[in-house]
């Protein structure tokens, strides 16, 4: 029972499970663990919304800039150097 | 048999690669002259393999790996020596966000809705920069981490391996990230 109680109160264990869940598959008894928390927890119910919706803003954030890239071009006398550069590498 | 698509061409690698690789070394480390060095040393390190390159990849993919264990490289050196600091503070701050007992949300800093759950984030522009500027304060091990995974998706074991942590401490720190990440939204959103 003891056992039980820390698992239904304790939310920071529960937002580390959210965090694995999302990465990982649970073990068969983190997963009943946090089932049983997110039953009785409204606060936790949120987190777990919220830190899905983090990552896939994450996610979309890092492959938005790279389609992105006119806003970060390089300039052309950087690149002329830079394929120069190599131009003399090749003939070494 | 190799085809001809796989072989390597370095006289057109800066006009075929370089705004790409820069534009991902960008999105991954926020600091235009630290990418401009990346670059070039990827395609310098790149002409010493030609050797190596065994046709199986792309060009672009080819290059995109080496640039990624440099970015790695970057991240290492980065979470080492004086950040260290920064991920105390990091720890300290989480140190209120549940009871130290029983690990019960403290009123203080229990999640509150940050009203935009249930429509498509990804429009919020504003938002979107507020979630930019919390991940530029995480400790650089966390954001290492936490880059690593969400971003590019790498394997746990890789991950461990390259930036020296343990398995229980990455799934700490995966937590530890998130948990700042989201209290730094809802400090500065709501």
């Amino acid at each position: 029972m003891n056992h039980l109680k820390k698992v239904i109160y304790n939310c920071k264990q529960a937002t580390l499970l959210i965090e694995k869940k999302q990465l990982t598959k649970l073990s068969f008894r983190e997963s009943i663990e946090l089932r049983i928390h997110l039953a009785g927890c409204s606060m936790c119910k949120l987190y777990n919304k919220q830190s899905h919706m983090i990552s896939t803003m994450v996610f979309q954030l890092f492959h938005d800039s790279i389609q992105q890239a006119s806003t970060a071009k390089l300039d052309d006398d950087f690149k002329k150097e830079l394929q120069d550069r190599i131009e003399n590498e090749l003939n070494k | 048999m190799v085809t001809e698509n796989q072989l390597l061409n370095p006289h057109h690698w800066v006009k075929a690669h370089a705004d790409y690789l820069y534009a991902y070394t960008l999105s991954r480390i926020n600091n235009e002259e630290l990418a401009k060095d990346l670059v070039q040393e990827t395609f310098l390190a790149a002409l010493q393999r030609a050797d190596r390159f065994e046709g199986k990849s792309s060009e672009r993919t080819w290059l995109t790996a080496i640039l990624k264990n440099k970015i790695v490289d970057v991240y290492r050196k980065k979470s080492s020596g004086l950040s260290n600091i920064r991920e105390k503070e990091a720890e300290d701050e989480q140190r209120d966000f549940f009871d130290e007992d029983t690990g019960h949300w403290n009123d203080s800093n229990k999640p509150l809705p940050f009203g935009i759950e249930d429509h498509d984030p990804l429009r919020g522009k504003e938002f979107n920069q507020i979630l930019q500027r919390c991940m530029q304060k995480l400790p650089s091990l966390w954001m290492s981490v936490f880059t690593m995974k969400h971003m590019d998706d790498a394997a746990t074991d890789l991950i461990c391996t390259e930036l020296r942590v343990t398995q229980a401490n990455f799934w700490v720190i995966i937590h530890r990230a998130k948990l700042s990440l989201r209290a730094c939204l809802q400090k500065n959103w709501i």
